[in-house]
């Protein structure tokens, strides 16, 4: 049952993640990128990261969307022309796109350990207790310089729009 | 039993209330305002209007299903079935009572318990918005387009004092999952203060009860936040191009998420299912409100004011004679003391819904942004800062 939902949903991921750079029109792809999203969610929750799970929904497919598709609709972005593609990619294209996945995924490989498998419903760590308790103790100093950078960049960002008002 | 089987049963129930319970809070709120506004409201269709929501059900269903010709075909059918579909998820993780017992098989009065429960229904709220936005977009009109706007906006800026919101009393309770929420607000203090999450020391969580129903009419779209479908300037906002069946989803959408945060304001903050006395004497208060309503329905049947109230009134007072001798069977009271409770408290949060409806007027746009930002925000991080200095302060 585990194996095959996981099938399922990395399919839905995979072809939302095709369809988002196929799609010509910017809604269409904004909406495919809140499918992998929301498959990303489940298979965490497959994996046992509930906390992950749901924070997934909540921020990225939830806010950060939203506020994409609010952008979207607001410029009324019609869709794209495509252009005609020039003589170099149409001979190297796709032999450097296969060259480039190649690479990446013996990198993959070459970079984890070797010998584990992942299984189902073997970890039990991901609810929100565990979670808030290694993000104050273990991982408390990193955790805080994150929220100062977020800080930073919210603080920039209005710095930056505040110029362009005056 | 077969747990599929038991599953299957538990869904079929919880969906044929929920969806009949939709239908006529639609009868309510029509009745509620009217009586506001010193009318009957529906009554020609059935015994005061008791059958409109079902001849509106067949109108809905059988008007033609017109799609205007300059729509995006595909995001505009998708829209209303993302909007009803999300609506109706939220109900499958909340407990309506406790653990029962029929035929001898025990089973929770709830459909599944999640341990990030809380989180669902968040997550589930945050996605909700693109049903609206989508309708708005897809239906390539500038009313529709600025309804679909305003409504992302809005329910991105209320997302968050809703979350904070609910926020404050997990600190208090100390758990994500409904089930054990609301066992955690089990109990009196002194022998009769109900230790509801609004009553809870160290720090009544009256606040963020506030908080949460206000924006809880944010998220849900009602007056005075409905800007999004603001018929005054926007036509019907949002679902302006939609009919037939298309528009009912919308509609029902919007009435499920009235009952869902009725729901999660019962269970967060009301106790859920826990009567507001202590001991045997709430087991009778049900029976004693029905008698009363009969000994009323026989006083107006004895004294007739139209001509059929004499056959009407007594008829009415049986059957609550009936019910109120159906809350005291000792085999069915465990399992109609919790509902009753429940559905009394969530009922109340909803005739609220529907009283603010009928007295407050609409914001204007920039008053709602500047409301969410400026006040209601910054109040709910207060509110959660104090609630978690004090139970740190005042550990259990």
């Amino acid at each position: 049952m585990d194996a095959f939902l996981f099938l399922v949903l990395a399919a839905i991921a995979v072809v939302s993640a095709l369809n988002l750079v196929v799609q010509t029109h910017p809604i269409s792809s904004a909406l495919s990128l809140v499918g992998v999203m929301g498959s990303l969610a489940v298979l965490y929750l497959l994996l046992g990261a509930e906390f992950i799970a749901a924070a997934q929904m909540i921020v990225y497919a939830g806010a950060i969307m939203v506020l994409f598709i609010f952008v979207i609709m607001l410029l009324n972005a019609g869709g794209e022309r495509l252009t005609r593609r020039s003589a170099y990619v149409k001979i190297f294209g796709v032999p450097l796109m296969a060259l480039f996945l190649g690479l990446v995924s013996f990198v993959i490989q070459a970079a984890l350990p070797r010998g584990e498998m992942v299984v189902f419903g073997a970890f039990t760590h991901g609810g929100p207790a565990d979670i808030g308790r290694s993000l104050f103790t273990q991982y408390l100093l990193p955790f805080e310089v994150v929220s100062v950078l977020i800080l930073i960049a919210i603080l920039g960002a209005i710095v930056l729009a505040r110029k362009e008002i005056d | 039993m077969n747990f599929l089987l038991l599953t299957l049963i538990k869904v079929a129930l919880v969906a044929a209330v929920f969806l009949t319970a939709l239908a006529y809070l639609q009868w309510i709120e029509r009745k509620v305002l009217a009586h506001i506004q010193l009318r009957p409201g529906p009554y020609r269709v059935g015994p005061h209007g008791l059958l409109q929501p079902l001849a509106d059900v067949i109108k809905l269903v059988t008007k033609e299903g017109f799609i205007p010709s300059h729509v995006n075909k595909f995001f505009y059918v998708l829209a209303p079935f993302v909007a009803v579909a999300l609506a109706l998820t939220t109900i499958s993780v909340l407990p309506f009572g406790p653990e029962i017992q029929v035929f001898g098989i025990h089973t929770w009065m709830q459909l599944t318990d999640l341990k990030i429960g809380v989180l669902f229904v968040l997550a589930v709220s945050a996605v909700s918005v693109y049903g609206v936005a989508l309708a708005g977009w897809a239906s390539n009109n500038k009313y529709s387009l600025l309804g679909g706007l305003r409504s992302s906006a809005q329910m991105v800026s209320y997302e968050l004092p809703y979350a904070v919101a609910i926020a404050a009393p997990l600190l208090l309770l100390n758990t994500l999952s409904f089930r054990e929420i609301v066992n955690a607000q089990a109990g009196f203090y002194f022998g009769f203060i109900p230790r509801w999450s609004v009553f809870q020391l160290p720090f009544p969580q009256i606040f963020s009860f506030v908080l949460f129903l206000i924006a809880g009419f944010a998220e849900t779209n009602r007056i005075p936040f409905d800007l999004p479908e603001a018929e005054n300037e926007l036509v019907a906002g949002y679902h302006t191009e939609y009919s037939s069946m298309k528009f009912a989803a919308f509609f029902m959408a919007e009435y499920a998420n009235m009952i869902t945060v009725a729901l999660v304001a019962t269970l967060l903050f009301l106790g859920g299912w826990h009567p507001p006395l202590p001991g045997a004497i709430s087991n009778y208060i049900p029976t004693a409100v029905l008698v009363l309503v009969a000994a009323i329905c026989f006083y107006h049947g004895a004294q007739p004011y139209r001509k059929w109230d004499r056959f009407t009134f007594p008829i009415a007072g049986v059957i609550s004679l009936l019910l109120a001798g159906l809350f005291l069977v000792p085999l069915v009271q465990p399992i109609l003391m919790p509902l009753f409770w429940f559905v009394a408290k969530a009922g109340l949060l909803l005739f609220i819904f529907i009283w603010v409806r009928g007295t407050l007027p609409r914001f204007r746009y920039d008053q709602l942004m500047h409301f969410a930002w400026t006040f209601l925000f910054p109040v709910a991080i207060l509110n959660l800062l104090v609630t978690g200095l004090l139970v740190a302060l005042f550990p259990k």
